[in-house]
């Protein structure tokens, strides 16, 4: 914007000038800025090219053959593969051998084996969450600054979430894959640790943002840590708490997934076998199931978010 | 504390019934929400059958691994139906092809004595006879009568098998005796070999022996100047793979950077849109939201698996996965950003006969564009962590290598080097992320004081 400056006066000069001056020098900043990023991108993108099996000029006009093995010759067995009903098609082959895979519950009635998959997966997500919840509640209370009962305390567990959060999951997973020799379990204990620290570092912050008038009432009646903990502190952050616990099972659904696709069990092991195979009922069968569960989770949890904190579950990261 | 009447207490029930007569979900909620996760946990104990995969699970192995990240070993093998008893190593020992050490002696009458642990822990042995000392013990096996045969009573560190004795020493290694071979295996603390693998020249050789030749000694390699050749040494160390490893680090890096920015860049214009205050369109709106719910309900890892099948492994793949989720995840962060401005800055701009376009620039954005710009760095802090395991599945970087690295559970000092480096990276850019989300927040904070100021 320019300012039309008609009074002749020298201080308005003055203000003017510096005005002119002071926007120059943002827009100046503006235009490097932009143009460092974009050269860090362009060169990025370079680099990943370069670096990658096929390049992407090269894939582009091919980008969608890749999904003619996706479509199936017939629609229905996308169906019979979720439900593990018998296809015609079925000729012993991996690609149609849909009822192979059911797991009876109770005589005739069985639970087809991809919702057996996506439950594990669940199920792990849930577990892990669980246990994030468990071990960061006490451990905010300990890391937060205005109510930690010893500093030095609060230093080792606020190091200790920390390298939790950033230890990568894959590693876990694959020295605990060796121990107990099952993924899904060493999938809990790697999602887990990790929902530790991540749960733990969002508690800590809620907590020291909370009304201490509630904390100084407990202290002046003589109430011990413990005591004010409970009856002064966790009324006030539960509802948060909860918040970004149903937060983390989004997450987790996820996490448990892509663990499960690199031996931790459950939906994601299937679903990779079946894409690098090309089965394209199965794919798809399994991708129809895996998106609608997590768009079920996702529109369930924020659902019940809302009606636990408000409008301010959706504001992250400001 | 005064004691109350009962009419006190009545009067006191009476004044406040919210407290004293709750609802029966508010009475009950918390016992039946406890009573719930309890039979949830006990139903999970059942499905992934855990106490069965517990006891069956090897705890053992969990210290036996854990050593190996910060420990490697030398395992020489003397073979006794040899006319002359020589010690062999196995290839791509960490000792190079001339191994010497001073821990294996060779004595005056033939026999051999290697210390596993200086004096206090040993075994010498000649083709008839192995003596083994460890934890203030002695301990003969002969080994003439066609098995090793142990004299005397058998301490609780040695397992006497049928045609072998294994002695373990703890940390330090163990002994294996049968009749034709001493099998040693001696660990060290730290990792081999991190800087000069055993094919370069400058191997063994000192941190000062090595300076002085960069900076003033003979050609090692006709041709190519000693810095040159020792650099390239390292960048190409068969055993820790330097280079590699940090190929793949940036690859990852890479990945989080360009899917994080590409996918706000798309977001950016789609958020208007989608903005229930902004968009032309209630209809728009809604495809959009569920357009952004798609791109985000579609896993990552299908993303993922999917453009590895398109462009093949590789960081293009990659970024092409986190870019999809991303459009999805910012999409909808930025809508909901949009979603809660003020509207009075973009009513005045609007009030001026501005245009549709300037009205968004001047009335909408500075509002916006410290809150977007702090949650895109929040995603491209999250997605740094998440490149290293999508690219597990063959989507490029680091996670790939450290898994193979993994698989064959032998190489857990070159995963602990991932590790680290993972970390650092971690780290820093947590850093970054946080210095530049502080600085925002200010302008964030600042900006409500002003207009809280002017009401």
């Amino acid at each position: 914007m320019t300012l039309s400056v008609t009074a002749a006066s020298g201080a308005t000069h003055q203000t003017a000038d510096a005005w002119r001056r002071q926007t120059s020098l943002r827009r100046l900043y503006t235009v490097l800025g932009v143009g460092l990023l974009l050269a860090a991108m362009l060169s990025s993108m370079w680099f990943a090219d370069e670096a990658n099996a096929g390049h992407f000029f090269d894939r582009l006009p091919h980008i969608l053959d890749f999904l003619s093995w996706l479509v199936p010759k017939d629609w229905n067995d996308v169906w019979r593969a979720l439900f593990d009903i018998a296809s015609p098609r079925d000729t012993g082959t991996q690609e149609f051998n849909f009822p192979l895979g059911r797991v009876y519950v109770w005589g005739g009635f069985y639970v087809p084996e991809y919702f057996e998959l996506m439950l594990t997966t669940v199920n792990v997500a849930l577990v892990s969450t669980f246990i994030g919840f468990i071990f960061a509640v006490p451990f905010s209370f300990i890391a937060a600054r205005n109510l930690t009962p010893h500093p030095a305390l609060r230093l080792v567990v606020k190091r200790f979430m920390e390298l939790l959060r950033a230890f990568p999951e894959i590693v876990i997973a694959g020295l605990f894959a060796a121990i107990v020799s099952t993924g899904p379990i060493a999938a809990i204990i790697a999602i887990g640790l990790h929902s530790i620290g991540a749960l733990g570092k969002l508690f800590y912050e809620i907590n020291e943002n909370i009304d201490m008038r509630a904390e100084e009432g407990l202290t002046a009646v003589g109430a011990n840590w413990f005591e004010r903990v409970r009856f002064a502190d966790l009324p006030q952050v539960l509802p948060n708490f909860v918040s970004y616990t149903l937060l983390r099972v989004e997450i987790n659904v996820r996490a448990s997934t892509i663990i499960g696709a690199v031996g931790g069990g459950g939906i994601g092991e299937e679903l990779k076998l079946s894409i690098s195979r090309g089965f394209g009922a199965k794919t798809l069968a399994l991708v129809l199931l895996l998106f609608t569960t997590i768009f079920i989770i996702d529109q369930f949890s924020a659902w019940l978010r809302r009606k636990l904190v408000g409008e301010q579950a959706f504001m992250m990261g400001s | 504390m005064a004691t109350m009447t009962a009419e006190e207490m009545l009067s006191i029930e009476a004044r406040h019934p919210q407290v004293f007569r709750r609802p029966a979900y508010k009475r009950f909620g918390p016992l039946l929400l406890f009573t719930g996760t309890l039979l949830y946990l006990v139903y999970a104990l059942w499905f992934f059958s855990l106490p069965q995969v517990l006891w069956e699970s090897h705890w053992e192995r969990l210290p036996l691994f854990l050593t190996q990240w910060i420990s490697y070993d030398l395992q020489p093998e003397f073979r006794l139906d040899q006319p002359e008893i020589t010690p062999k190593y196995p290839r791509f020992s960490a000792l190079g092809d001339n191994p010497n050490p001073d821990w294996v002696i060779k004595n005056a009458d033939g026999s051999f004595t290697v210390r596993i642990d200086g004096r206090a822990k040993s075994v010498t042995f000649d083709k008839t006879y192995a003596t083994i000392v460890a934890h203030g013990q002695t301990v003969p096996v002969a080994l003439t009568s066609g098995k090793p045969v142990i004299t005397g009573p058998v301490p609780n560190w040695i397992t006497a098998h049928d045609d072998e004795v294994v002695a373990k020493m703890g940390f330090v290694g163990e002994v294996r005796v049968t009749v034709d071979r001493v099998k040693v295996r001696k660990r060290f603390l730290g990792w081999a070999n991190f800087v000069f693998d055993t094919r370069s020249p400058f191997f063994g050789k000192s941190a000062g022996e090595v300076i002085s030749l960069v900076m003033s000694g003979p050609e090692l390699k006709p041709g190519t100047s000693n810095l040159a050749l020792a650099g390239d040494n390292i960048w190409n160390n068969a055993q820790w793979q330097h280079g590699d490893v940090w190929t793949k680090l940036l690859q990852t890096i890479v990945m989080a950077f360009l899917g994080t920015l590409l996918g706000g860049i798309v977001a950016f214009p789609l958020a208007f849109f989608a903005a229930r205050n902004i968009t032309p369109s209630g209809v728009l709106s809604q495809v959009l939201k569920r357009f952004f719910d798609f791109m985000r309900s579609v896993d990552m890892l299908i993303w993922a698996l999917f453009f590895t099948r398109a462009f093949g492994p590789g960081p293009l793949a990659g970024s092409a996965a986190i870019f999809f989720t991303e459009i999805g995840t910012l999409g909808k962060v930025y809508s909901e950003g949009l979603e809660n401005i003020d509207d009075k800055p973009r009513e005045g701009v609007l009030s001026t006969g501005a245009n549709g376009i300037l009205v968004q620039r001047y009335g909408v954005m500075p509002e916006v564009i410290p809150v977007f710009i702090s949650q895109t760095l929040y995603q491209w802090e999250s997605n740094t962590r998440g490149a290293t395991i999508i690219g597990a599945v063959g989507a490029g970087g680091i996670g790939l290598k450290l898994w193979e690295a993994m698989r064959t559970n032998s190489n857990w000092a070159n995963v602990f080097y991932m590790v680290l480096l993972i970390l650092l990276v971690v780290f820093i850019f947590d850093n970054i992320s946080n210095f530049l989300r502080r600085r925002l927040s200010r302008t964030i904070h600042d900006y409500n004081r002003i207009q809280a100021k002017q009401g």
